[in-house]
């Protein structure tokens, strides 16, 4: 099956609806779209912004990678990547992933490697910047992530 | 050999520089010599590369282990893990 990658790192927000009509519009064999959002959260109220640093070129290369396994793994007809970086303030989207295959389990599977993998492998940090001007910390990688992540090597 | 370095995070904050060019001298071989070397220079680098385990690489923008050979690299970039997503 022959399916469309879309990438893109931008600092801008972006359209969850128009990215979701973009992989079925047009086509009568998708039969499951899975959309993830990831948002920035106010942490209890302490978090003002997150700035998230990445590394030009690379970003979009290894996602890039990501995508092709995801696509190499399951029966896709679509899959959208979307990362920002710049500074976000708590409610804003961060990054979305779209799957879209003829069959749910497909769908459902590859949006949560694609996430997984994002998280621990597309070269993106973020800094906090904490309610009050003081001086945030950068967020620490989350070892639970990397196990996350691990589940979905081949043995 | 020359190099372009890249740092990224808090590498890039302790180093305090975002890069260079540099000439690395040929003993140096792998990715995990280069951070030795490096660390060796000054209180920056010592600092950034204070814990070389946790510290990720890449080559020409691709992820690379720490006894990963330098040669034919272009851009070698140091990183904290990654927290994007």
């Amino acid at each position: 099956m022959s399916c469309t990658i879309r990438i893109r790192i931008q600092p801008q927000s972006f359209d969850i609806e128009e990215e979701s009509s973009r992989l079925t519009e047009g086509r009568s064999d998708v039969g499951a779209l899975v959309t993830f959002t990831g948002y920035c959260r106010d942490e209890g109220g302490t978090l003002a912004a997150l700035t998230l640093e990445h590394y030009p070129g690379m970003a979009e290369a290894e996602i890039s990678r990501i995508a092709e396994e995801a696509v190499a793994r399951w029966p896709l007809s679509g899959l959208t990547a979307i990362h920002r970086h710049g500074r976000i303030v708590p409610g804003e989207p961060i990054v979305l992933v779209a799957a879209a295959s003829s069959h749910r389990q497909a769908a459902f599977e590859a949006a949560s490697f694609m996430m997984d993998y994002l998280k621990t492998r597309a070269p993106f940090w973020k800094k906090e910047e904490r309610v009050g001007d003081q001086e945030g910390d950068w967020v620490q990688a989350k070892a639970v992530d990397d196990a996350a992540a691990g589940r979905w090597q081949k043995p | 050999m020359s190099l372009e370095l890249r740092y990224f995070a808090w590498v890039r904050e302790r180093i305090g520089s975002p890069g260079e060019n540099i000439d690395v001298p040929s003993e140096v071989t792998t990715v995990g010599d280069l951070i030795s070397w490096l660390s060796s220079k000054d209180e920056g680098y010592a600092a950034a590369f204070a814990e070389p385990d946790i510290i990720r690489a890449a080559i020409d923008h691709e992820h690379a282990d720490h006894d990963t050979a330098l040669a034919g690299a272009k851009e070698v970039a140091f990183f904290p893990p990654m927290t994007g997503g």
